[in-house]
This record gives structure tokens, C-alpha cells and sequence, in this order.
């Protein structure tokens, strides 16, 4: 059964159609990569896999369950997480209290509530679990704010980790690093053992990542399969990859 | 040195109203990001229901919770029925809806209750005075406001920085967006929000009642003051509630009492009083300017 499937999912901005009969899966153990030139709709497609954006056809099934109506929140409770392309922090927060933050949301807006936080020393342990042995491990203290951009994604990919998703949406989590910082998060994703939709448009982090890649043009999946299948399509080459250089 | 003091203390009284209306906007602007007009209109609705029940049972005290009962209910109909059908639209539209929530709310006001000004009795022990200084003798009441405003300040701030309830608030005004992809249910948050700022609006209108009166449009005088303190300590941040609340209402207080008397020293004192009340009457905008430009997001702004 696949993590995450959609099935002819459209949506109409006017006369645009922005997410023209798209269907994929994310299977379990796998890393799905969505490529396409601006303007595709990648981010149209991601904010209803979200639930930010109600479609107008078609249907989104998490775990096998229909989610195309379903909340924002109820998603997540069903085990989807995502990344932002703009990175989304909590600034004035160290990176301890963002990923306490995360902890407490899964334990949800529940009767609980008014209890202290600091008599809850789960929450803290498990901040700390999360970051332990990971790049920002000397830097629990520091304010979101302060951390260079590379440990901004890094953290953020970390507080979506710490709610214990079943499945990732990342959008664009390579956009801004330089070499040595996209190298690490390769290398970081690369370990997490979750099955994830990864939006991209570094192409050399979507070889070396993606067990899978298709390739959205004008709302439309227009190729999919293996990294070698698009690597070589004549059509996604013409369409999207254009000159030869681009694919290294 | 005994008027400063005094002037002061009302300054820290009109300073404290200002915040109880301020932090309960300051976080519908931050964490909702609605422009709500009517806050002000909560103000009243909690003024008069209060007064009402004092004035039928003749006590203070029962009208206090029905102030509270009368502007959370309010607070909780108007956000299900309006405000949430308002987050995801652009200001205009928010402003545009809530200022017709003020023009329903002093209509309903005067249809129910008429024009008239109405009253609320004072408990005998708010009756007197008592000598805060040698030859200052203040009123128990206004020194009641400012100790009521003073405790709801340190509520606040236990249950924003304390409680997990506050730290999703501070987190909900820091970055919506990324709350809501954490699965926290923000609509539950939202009400819970505005009931709590509702509340806090109607505990100032009854307060404020038995020291000026009760009428239709109380809650406009008030309220552009209350957006003045929003902008000034930052959006979304109580803590800035706080300070620019006591800050502002202190300065507008003394600029008030003390301008034109300054001004008598250096032109005649028509002049003086005409020009110095309008200097005054400013003052707290132009201190906003001020802060504006040193620090554009407010003192305190929540979020980056």
C-alpha cells in the first residue's frame, strides 16, 4: 500500500489548470523526487497534498485513508510532514524549544494544556533526544535566528522529524546551501528512514537522492521512472533539462 | 512632587486599561493577523451588561461576572460567525467587516439600552480615598484598577510562558504556518484566543464604568489609543502590551496635566492651553512615530 497516493488531482485558477490530472504514489522505503521549471505548480500540488489547497478534482489518500477534504491538522495527525521552501522557524526560539515545540504538538491541543511546561521534563528529553548526534547538537542554546542558513534547514527538517511523521513533503530543502552544506544534507536525508516526496530543483542532490523522479510541466506529470528512464527521456530533456550540462 | 504622583498613578490607571484591551488585540493581530475594529465594541458590550446587573441587583459584584459572561459569550458568536470566515482575507475586508460590527453593536446598545449614560454603584469599600503620600489622598477604586490590571499582567504572563497552552500561543504568534504544519488545530487556538481577549475587554469596560460613563461609543474613544499600544510594543507580543500600555497611558496622562502649564511660562496662557492640550492630544502619536522609526516592527514584535 503506498504511503501517500494521488489520483487525478486537478485544480483550476480561472482558466489555468495548475494540477492537471496528476497521480503518483510515494511508496514505503522510497524517495520520490518531483522535478519541473517554475511555474509547473510544484508548490500548487504540495499545498494540496498539505491540505492549504482544496482541489477541484481528484483524490489524496494518506495511508491508504481519503484525506482530499481533510484539515491541515488532521493530516499531520495522520502522519504527514513537510518542510517549507521559505524556511519556517521559530526565530526569537533556540533550537531546544523549536523542537519542544514539535514534541508538544503531538501531544496536541488536549485537556492537558494548562499544565506547567517545565514540570514536563518528557518534552525537554525528547527535544534533546532528537538532537542528539546530529550537526547542531553544540547549538541547542542558540536563537533560530542566529543560525546560518544551512543549520536553518537542517533545523527545520529536524522540528518536522520530532512529530513523527510517516511520510515527508520537503520543498526545496537544498534551495540557498552552497556545496558543502548541500553535500551534508544529502547526507542527512539520506538517513532518515522515511518514505518522502522531495521537490527539487538542484539536480545533482535529485540523482543522488531520488529512487524515483517525475517531472511536472505545465500541471502535468509528463515523464516518470527511474533516475536513468529521466535521465535519458528525449521528452523531459526537451521540456525541462534543456542543455546537456544541466544534468551533471 | 504630590500632583506628579498623582498624575502618575492615573497615568498607570488609564496605562493598565489600555493594556487589558491591548493584549488581548495585540494577540488577534499577531496570531490570527485580523484586524479586529470591534475589539472595542467588546469593551462596551462588557461595560453595559455589568452595569446593567449591578445596577438591578445593586452589586458590584455580580455585575463583574456578568460583564465577563456577557463580552466572552459576544466574543465567541462573533468570532464563529464572522471573524472566522475573515482569516484568510485581506485587511480591507477585515476592517471593513468589523467596523460594521461596531456600527450593529452601538445600534443594538442604543436600541436596548438608550442613549443615556448609565451609572454603575460602587461597592462602599471603592467609596473612599486612602493617603498613598502624606497630603495625596487617592481614590480605593482607581488604586483597585490598577491592581486588578497589575495581577491579570502576571496571569498573562503565567500562562504564556509557563503553560503549554501559551507556549502554542507565542509559537502561533511567532509563525503561523509552521504551527499549523506541526498538526495543532489552530481554529481551536484562534477561539480560544479571541474568548480570552474578549474577556479581558469586557473586565476593562466594567472597570473603567464607575470612573467615566457608560455610553455608546465608549469603546472607539478607547480603542484607537489601544491600536496605538498594539503598534508600539509590536505585534503579537504582550510583554509589549504591557510596556507601551502603562508607557503610553502614563505619558498621555502627564503631557495632558502638565503641557499647558509648561507652555504658560513662555506665551500667554490662551495660547498655552489651546496649543499645549492639542500638543498633548498628539503626544502618544507622535511618540509612535518615534518608536516606528528606531524600531519599525514595535519594542517587542514577536517573530523576525
Amino acid at each position: 500500500m503506498s504511503v501517500l497516493r494521488v489520483t487525478h488531482l486537478v485544480k483550476r485558477f480561472g482558466g489555468l489548470v495548475a494540477t492537471d490530472d496528476v497521480s503518483l504514489t510515494v511508496e514505503a522505503g522510497e524517495i520520490h523526487a518531483l522535478i519541473g521549471p517554475n511555474g509547473a505548480g510544484k508548490s500548487t500540488l504540495i499545498n494540496q497534498l498539505c491540505g492549504e489547497l482544496a482541489p477541484d478534482g481528484g483524490r489524496v489518500e494518506l495511508g491508504g485513508r481519503d484525506v482530499t477534504r481533510a484539515s491541515v491538522p488532521a493530516r499531520v495527525a495522520l502522519g504527514l510532514g513537510r518542510t517549507f521552501q521559505v524556511t519556517s522557524l521559530l526565530e526569537e526560539a533556540t533550537c531546544r524549544e523549536n523542537i519542544a515545540m514539535a514534541v508538544q504538538a503531538r501531544a496536541g491541543l488536549n485537556f492537558r494544556i494548562w499544565d506547567r511546561i517545565a514540570g514536563r521534563q518528557g518534552i525537554w528529553d525528547q527535544a534533546d533526544a532528537t538532537l542528539a548526534g546530529t550537526g547542531l547538537v553544540a547549538r541547542v542554546d542558540v536563537r533560530a535566528q542566529d543560525l546560518s542558513h544551512g543549520e536553518r534547514k537542517q533545523l527545520e527538517l529536524l522540528v518536522a522529524l520530532a512529530r513523527k511523521p510517516r511520510v515527508l513533503l520537503l520543498d526545496e530543502p537544498m534551495a540557498g546551501l552552497g556545496h558543502v552544506e548541500s553535500a551534508q544534507m544529502i547526507a542527512q536525508l539520506r538517513d532518515i528512514p522515511l518514505p518522502m516526496l522531495l521537490v527539487e530543483h538542484d539536480m545533482a542532490a535529485v540523482f543522488a537522492l531520488a529512487t524515483r523522479i517525475s517531472v511536472l510541466v505545465y500541471g502535468r506529470i509528463i515523464a516518470s521512472g527511474s533516475v536513468e528512464d529521466i535521465r535519458e527521456n528525449p521528452e523531459v530533456r526537451a521540456a525541462y533539462l534543456g542543455a546537456e550540462d544541466a544534468l551533471c | 512632587m504630590i500632583l506628579i504622583v498623582e498624575q502618575l498613578l492615573n497615568g498607570l490607571q488609564y496605562g493598565v486599561m489600555l493594556f487589558l484591551l491591548a493584549a488581548g488585540l495585540t494577540l488577534i493581530f499577531g496570531i490570527m493577523g485580523v484586524i479586529n475594529l470591534a475589539h472595542g465594541s467588546l469593551f462596551m458590550v462588557g461595560a453595559y451588561a455589568g452595569t446593567y446587573v449591578a445596577g438591578v441587583t445593586g452589586s458590584f459584584w455580580l455585575g463583574l461576572p456578568a460583564a465577563l459572561l456577557a463580552a466572552g459569550m459576544t466574543g465567541f458568536v462573533v468570532e464563529a460567525v464572522v471573524i472566522r470566515r475573515l482569516y484568510a482575507r485581506d485587511h480591507l475586508d477585515q476592517v471593513l467587516a468589523t467596523f460594521a460590527l461596531i456600527l450593529i453593536a452601538n445600534q443594538g446598545i442604543v436600541l436596548v439600552f438608550g442613549r443615556q449614560p448609565v451609572f454603575t454603584p460602587l461597592p462602599e469599600i471603592f467609596s473612599g480615598s486612602v493617603e498613598v503620600l502624606p497630603g495625596l489622598p487617592y481614590p480605593i477604586y482607581r488604586l483597585f484598577i490598577i491592581a486588578v490590571g497589575l495581577l491579570v499582567a502576571v496571569g498573562l504572563y503565567l500562562l504564556i510562558n509557563r503553560t503549554r497552552v501559551g507556549m502554542l500561543v507565542r509559537a502561533g504568534a511567532t509563525n503561523r504556518d509552521m504551527v499549523r504544519a506541526l498538526g495543532v488545530d489552530i481554529r481551536g487556538l484562534y477561539t480560544l484566543v479571541f474568548g480570552l481577549g474578549a474577556l479581558l475587554a469586557g473586565l476593562a469596560g466594567y472597570m473603567i464604568g464607575p470612573i467615566s460613563s457608560v455610553q455608546v461609543g465608549m469603546g472607539e474613544q478607547i480603542l484607537l489609543a489601544t491600536f496605538v499600544v498594539v503598534v508600539v510594543g509590536g505585534v503579537g507580543s504582550i510583554k509589549g502590551a504591557f510596556v507601551a500600555g502603562i508607557g503610553l497611558g502614563v505619558v498621555d496622562t502627564l503631557l495632558r496635566a502638565f503641557l499647558p502649564g509648561v507652555l504658560r511660562g513662555v506665551m500667554p496662557p490662551s495660547d498655552a492651553d489651546a496649543i499645549g492640550l492639542g500638543v498633548a492630544s498628539m503626544g502618544i502619536y507622535l511618540l509612535m512615530a518615534l518608536v516606528l522609526l528606531v524600531r519599525p516592527r514595535g519594542l517587542f514584535a514577536a517573530g523576525a
